[in-house]
């Protein structure tokens, strides 16, 4: 049929819009390596393979939660109580080992088991009471940072320690648990496989399978996609069930790493993962949240943050550091992009 | 109490009004007349341009061209309170809009006067209730200071409806404007307010009132105009002809009677409806669609099509009622069960409803059925894009290709790759609600051809709207609903447009 091959007339596209486009696409990932090709000149030890390596292995805890929190961006909203279940899972493995002298492949069920009981919570929260998410996760973050005290009486735990009835704790971190972090298979520490394992594995979900769609159409327009046969509750819940087993993930290996029971892990890292999942949002264009992109803004933080660190900046600097790099990624999707951000948090 | 004399000085006066918003020109010279003492009924289907008349007059919108006059001075007002000083009140459809919820009743009641300054900067909530009860006796509310304490929150629709055309009348108007003030009340709530647009009325204000319901235009206007594409078309005194009001509202079309295309006679009833509650209180009705053939759903707004429709797709808490699909019990939950029994629907919106925003023709055209394109659990793309260039060809489609987004297509375009979805699986029943909204002509034919193609094929399938000339385009059953009941049922051959119309337009 001749006449359905006429083509809409092309919409002009100036020079400057098509720069813009070229600037909003590649921007971040040339100020990724403009970073790293600047640290790596100024300081030579920093592209070393050792500090490449540890680098990565710094960005995984981060990296891991920023994937998580990506799933509950996707269908549009936004889980705010990542941190505090990344915080549990420390305290909870280390309470297995320590309190109740207990194998790593306990700790590691229990954190597990911990993850999806307040995903599944979070999820019950939103999709059955109808609690907006981001007032659930806000309310579940602090259940969660102030029950996890009431056992140890607000103590970080760690081996040897006096329990809080006075007696002192009779088991201690299992050495198989530390090598999480510590062990690594040829160069690649395990901590930094268990990220890539992830990456490639939402990449997967999320771009080859129809569940991965289904998530994408949900954020894009709720109402279509019900009309459309989907589930909608079903799934959106689904997501905050994966952000929070992703962050119990994160708090696995990040107990590993501290080798104790610290009731402050954690509390920080909400900001750092919903940041890096935004500077994904922004990279290569795609302007939606993406596996690939969520490593890569975890990197360039790290990439960032050690940089500055070597060159001898306080540790004070670094939130500013951070935020500085979730703005610039901000203002290539927003501000320089022609497109609409597929990214709306539910007001 | 001033007898309504045959032509008093009118308290109103449009002169040629127009109202483009950029290019688009939506208000194309009206001219129109509120004189005091007199109910004028304003009649106009979707997209007439009501809205942005009321807009207008209520100083919500500036006009582009033309004169509104009150009491023969042409006026400018750009705000809505500056058309509230000049006496003309307006009350809106959405109460919502209007309601200030965490305030009490009496706050609201005095918002206008609390907004402007005229109530002590600092007040207590009980100094406020004397004016409040003053305003609400206008309209003998019989509101005491617990009701009018509480928060505004806890109110029926029907009290903010009373609330709003209250604050409205706390200063006796010279104009008053109600947008389907009964749309959202009871029968008895919606006599009260009759009662007192009446005595409104014999005190001399000049009324005018839009509805869709034919019966309060019959037993409360004294004048009737009809607005259509931006302009007056039809305007009658009492007695009024409403047939010839409605015929002109919907158009031209009403005059061809003529349908282009060789009937389809059915193959047997594949749903059937039974003692179904379209509304909550609304009588039961029964139906039997048949497949291979089209059955048209005609009615004005508010006849129920759109929650009939729903109902049958799942996307809707169904009341009262049972159904059977091809003999069995269907009683879907949701859309999904709906989808999975082989029904499908194409709903009238299709922007909020159907497209999903940056998505290509491919995956919004894949999306129903994503399970026909996943296999050993991958989602094949090359499938996805093969089957959507089928249907760009089957479809006429205007695009660059199956990865262009569907925002970037035309109207006409969009619906069809919003249709096109659900004719990859053989539906048993298709619903198209309003399926030519926003549609050119070319596009328009293509969908009725592909559709009634697909009745030929054994499907049964309903198509839903307000337009004469776009159910006769399509339909071989035509069954006319208003305010949830079936008012005709008949073949299409065997009936005139006037009939249709006139069971349209049929008063309960």
């Amino acid at each position: 049929m001749a006449d359905t091959t006429a083509i809409p007339a092309p919409v002009r596209v100036s020079a400057l819009d098509r720069a813009r486009d070229i600037v909003v696409k590649y921007g971040f990932l040339a100020v990724t390596v403009i970073a790293f090709v600047f640290f790596a000149v100024t300081e030579p030890a920093f592209a070393s393979s050792n500090s490449l390596f540890s680098m990565l292995k710094f960005a995984s805890v981060t990296a891991i939660l920023g994937l998580g929190v990506m799933f509950s961006m996707i269908v549009g909203g936004l889980d705010l109580s990542i941190g505090s279940v990344a915080g549990l899972g420390v305290q909870l493995a280390a309470m297995t080992m320590v309190f109740y002298n207990l194998t790593a492949g306990t700790a590691v069920v229990a954190v597990l088991v911990a993850g999806l009981i307040v995903g599944l919570l979070n999820a019950f929260l939103i999709v059955v009471c109808k609690i907006p998410d981001l007032l659930a996760t806000l309310g579940m973050m602090f259940v969660i940072q102030g029950m996890k005290m009431i056992p140890v009486a607000g103590q970080s735990v760690s081996s040897g320690m006096i329990m809080p009835n006075g007696s002192s704790a009779p088991g201690k971190f299992d050495p198989v648990f530390l090598m999480i972090d510590r062990g690594s298979l040829g160069p690649i520490p395990v901590p930094v496989l268990i990220m890539l394992v992830l990456v490639v594995a939402c990449w997967f979900v999320l771009t080859r399978t129809s569940w991965g769609r289904i998530l994408y159409a949900i954020g894009a327009n709720p109402e279509a996609a019900r009309l459309a046969g989907i589930r909608v509750g079903l799934h959106r819940g689904a997501a905050y069930v994966i952000s929070s087993l992703f962050a119990s993930v994160a708090g696995i290996i990040l107990v590993s790493r501290i080798g104790q029971g610290d009731v402050n892990a954690g509390a920080s890292s909400l900001l750092e993962a919903v940041a890096v999942a935004l500077v994904g949002t922004s990279v290569l264009g795609a302007n939606k949240p993406n596996a690939w992109g969520t490593l890569l803004g975890a990197v360039l933080v790290v990439i960032v943050l050690t940089g500055m660190t070597m060159m001898g900046f306080e540790y004070y600097y670094q939130d500013t550091a951070k935020g500085l790099v979730v703005i610039v990624a901000l203002l290539f999707s927003f501000t320089l992009s022609r497109k609409k951000v597929r990214y709306a948090p539910a007001t | 109490m001033e007898p309504s004399s045959p032509s008093p000085a009118p308290a109103l006066q449009l002169h040629r009004l127009t109202k483009n918003f950029g290019a688009n020109r939506v208000l194309k010279g009206i001219d129109l007349e509120l004189r005091p003492g007199r109910v004028t009924a304003l009649l106009g289907a979707n997209g007439a341009g009501k809205s942005t008349l009321i807009k207008v007059l209520a100083g919500v919108h500036d006009q582009t061209a033309g004169e509104v006059r009150v009491d023969g001075q042409a006026v400018e007002y750009g705000t809505p309170m500056a058309a509230a000083r000049l006496g003309i009140r307006t009350v809106h459809q959405r109460i919502d809009d209007a309601i200030v919820p965490g305030l009490s009743v009496a706050e609201n009641l005095l918002f206008e006067e609390i907004a402007l300054g005229e109530v002590a900067r600092v007040a207590s909530l009980n100094s406020l209730l004397p004016r409040a009860r003053q305003v609400a006796a206008t309209l003998e509310l019989d509101w005491d200071d617990a009701f009018l304490k509480q928060d505004v929150y806890e109110l029926g629709i029907a009290d903010c409806q009373m609330l709003l055309l209250a604050r409205a009348l706390s200063t006796t108007p010279k104009v008053l404007i109600l947008d389907e003030p009964t749309s959202t009340l009871s029968q008895s709530e919606a006599l009260r307010l009759f009662s007192i647009v009446k005595r409104l009325r014999e005190r001399g204000v000049a009324i005018l009132y839009v509805s869709h319901r034919l019966s309060e235009i019959n037993s409360l206007a004294d004048d009737l105009a009809v607005l259509r594409d931006g302009r007056i078309v039809n305007r009658q005194e009492l007695p009024f002809d409403l047939g010839a009001a409605v015929a002109s509202m919907l158009g031209d079309a009403v005059r061809s009677d003529v349908a282009a295309f060789e009937e389809l006679t059915g193959s047997g009833t594949v749903l059937s409806i039974r003692d179904l509650r379209v509304f909550e209180h609304s009588e039961p009705i029964d139906l039997d669609i048949a497949g291979g053939e089209v059955t048209g759903i005609i009615g004005l707004i508010g006849a129920g099509k759109t929650e009939l429709a729903e109902t049958i797709f799942g996307a809707r808490k169904r009341g009262a009622g049972s159904m059977l699909l091809e003999g069995r019990a269907y009683a879907p939950g949701n859309p999904k069960a709906a989808i999975s029994a082989g029904v499908y629907l194409v709903p009238e919106d299709r922007a909020a409803q159907g497209m999903l925003p940056g998505w290509s023709l491919a995956r919004t055209f894949s999306l129903p059925f994503l399970s026909d394109f996943v296999s050993g659990g991958v989602l094949r793309t090359t499938k996805e894009r093969s089957r959507t260039r089928r249907a760009i060809e089957d479809f006429a489609i205007v695009t660059t290709g199956a990865e262009q987004t569907v925002d970037a297509l035309s109207g006409g375009n969009q619906q069809k790759v919003m249709v096109a979805r659900w004719m990859q699986r053989r539906p048993r029943v298709l619903v198209l609600d309003e399926p030519f909204r926003g549609v050119d002509i070319g596009a328009r034919r293509v969908l009725s051809q592909r559709a009634r193609e697909q009745a030929e094929a054994g499907s049964a399938v309903v198509m839903i709207c307000s337009d004469v000339d776009e159910v006769r385009e399509m339909a071989d059953r035509i069954i006319v609903m208003v305010e949830g009941r079936v008012t005709l049922d008949a073949r299409a051959r065997d009936i005139s447009n006037d009939q249709i119309v006139q069971s349209m337009t049929e008063v309960a």
